[in-house]
């Protein structure tokens, strides 16, 4: 909406600068995210399960993407601790895209490398790396790999689960591979050269 | 017979395969065909779009793709986990709300040969046809064993109501499509509020502490409420509740014992297959307890070996427990 902008900037009631923060996540969204539309009521924090954990709950972390804080919000962990539940996507009055909205904070705050706890970076990324090696969830090598970088004190613990994972043969040994790899390979190589600009 | 396309998703073939077993043992007498796509790959989970959008979509629409070749007299694909069937509805109606992100997503497909024009398919979760093709009527007609007496309690999850952006369930927060299923087999269904509440999603593996107290409220409601098991229609929620039941345990030092099958392993029993064919016994919280109490003998099978009973002697880690947890893991 440049028309609002142009209007609140001349109002000095933002920067240019600042207002486009709100539009470039916005823009960066899948879907028409609505993200301008938020009016603070605080109905997503309000129905959040995790919002206990995070540094700022979603109302107040759209508020700061409106003033420009680019910096706090990236380092913010509150799109990491989003469990993407929805249940703040079907209450809000606005309809703003919110879980998608965080898919999009977190993309950015990889990209912008602000993240302050790697846990959840790496176990996407770890996550990203084995479907664009096999095409399909490989979960043993995600769990070891991820739990020896991560938690490697908490490996004892998990011992009797994996082993009982294994046992009832919930856990493949190794990995199953899609016959058209080099397809997937193409399609994602291709895909990660492009950006949603419009 | 009503012929669908099967997405059957990653964790079928491995943490879910009691869900997978359990599917195919009721697919006869409900006369239902899947003919699963061929090829397919992970739907990304909800790690991909995190990561980098194009991809992430990208991934999801080949699989779309090769749904949109395979068409052969049907439209509807059918996802039984909740995370692959909302990330391909939500691919499917995201590439529609937003043009360019069909195009963008379009062009990659290209590269590998593939096109998918967004709504060309009915994306759909396995309850949703059972409930609404197959119908309650039919189900019941098929139940040889009915559960008169098992107390269960009714988890529908988050991702499988929500966002639901093509309005296929009656209702966001308290659906009541599993309800009504489970009355069908003649279950004693409990009311359960948290029916839709989140498992905790991922967080068992990046922030145990968040997923800890989610799995809690879930398991400590369904006991309150006298459950002796919960259904659900979810490989995550099934892995994060009977996975993590003894680390959340530990973690809040409690001793809830409450085993969750998959629905469709209660349609099983109902319809008189053995615990044997449907993947029973293969949960780490064991439902033979539960069973018994409508007469069901599920043989017993290798236990995993229990945790170390002192936490004296040679200098192990500790278990995770609540208060020292943030401190013992960075």
């Amino acid at each position: 909406m440049p028309h609002m902008t142009d209007e609140r900037v001349r109002a000095g009631l933002a920067r240019e600068e600042d207002l486009s923060l709100l539009h470039e996540v916005s823009m960066k969204t899948a879907g028409v995210s609505h993200l301008e539309m938020c009016i603070q009521c605080g109905t997503c924090g309000g129905s959040c399960p995790a919002a206990m954990d995070m540094d700022h709950t979603p109302r107040m972390l759209f508020a700061m993407l409106r003033a420009g804080m680019r910096e706090e919000v990236l380092r913010s962990n509150t799109p990491w601790i989003c469990v993407s539940c929805y249940h703040c996507v079907v209450r809000c009055p606005q309809e703003v895209h919110i879980a998608d909205v965080m898919y999009t904070l977190k993309g950015m705050a990889i990209h912008a490398k602000l993240y302050r706890d790697s846990t959840a970076p790496h176990f996407s990324q770890t996550f990203v790396d084995m479907v664009e090696t096999f095409g399909r969830s490989y979960e043993l090598g995600l769990a070891s790999r991820h739990y020896l970088r991560h938690f490697p004190l908490r490996l004892p613990g998990m011992m009797p689960m994996g082993f009982g994972m294994i046992t009832k043969g919930r856990m493949a040994i190794t990995p199953k591979k899609i016959k058209h790899m080099d397809q997937l390979k193409k399609i994602l190589e291709h895909a990660k050269t492009l950006e949603l600009t419009s | 017979m009503n012929k669908y396309l099967l997405y059957p998703g990653c964790s079928m073939e491995s943490s879910a395969k009691a869900y997978m077993e359990s599917l195919n043992t009721i697919l006869e007498p409900l006369e239902i065909h899947f003919e699963e796509i061929d090829d397919w790959n992970c739907c990304g989970a909800t790690e991909y779009l995190g990561i980098n959008l194009i991809p992430a979509y990208s991934l999801i629409a080949r699989n779309l793709a090769l749904a949109a070749n395979q068409m052969n007299g049907t439209h509807t694909v059918v996802a039984p986990c909740s995370a692959c069937y909302l990330n391909l509805a939500k691919a499917d109606y995201y590439m529609q709300e937003r043009p360019s992100l069909g195009v963008k997503v379009n062009e990659a497909l290209q590269a590998g040969g593939l096109k998918y024009t967004a709504g060309t398919l009915d994306v759909r979760h396995l309850i949703d046809i059972l409930v609404y093709d197959v119908g309650l009527e039919a189900i019941k007609a098929k139940v040889v064993h009915p559960l008169h007496g098992l107390r269960v309690a009714p988890y529908m999850g988050c991702m499988l109501p929500r966002p639901d952006y093509q309005h296929r369930w009656s209702d966001h927060e308290h659906p009541t499509e599993l309800d009504d299923l489970l009355r069908a087999l003649g279950a004693d269904v409990i009311d359960y509020p948290l029916t839709t509440s989140c498992c905790g999603g991922h967080m068992t593996q990046i922030g145990p502490e968040t997923a800890f107290e989610l799995i809690r409220r879930l398991v400590a409601d369904a006991d309150d409420r006298g459950a002796v098991l919960m259904a659900t229609v979810c490989p995550m929620c099934q892995m994060n509740i009977d996975a993590y039941q003894n680390e959340m345990n530990h973690y809040f030092g409690t001793d809830y014992h409450m085993p969750v099958l998959f629905f469709t392993q209660l349609m099983g029993l109902a319809f008189g297959s053995e615990p044997k064919d449907l993947g029973i016994g293969s949960e780490l919280v064991s439902a033979r307890n539960a069973l018994a109490t409508i007469g069901v003998e599920v043989p017993v099978t290798h236990e995993p070996a229990g945790p170390r009973k002192k936490d004296e002697g040679l200098p192990m880690p500790r278990r995770w427990t609540k208060h020292e947890g943030k401190e013992v893991v960075k």
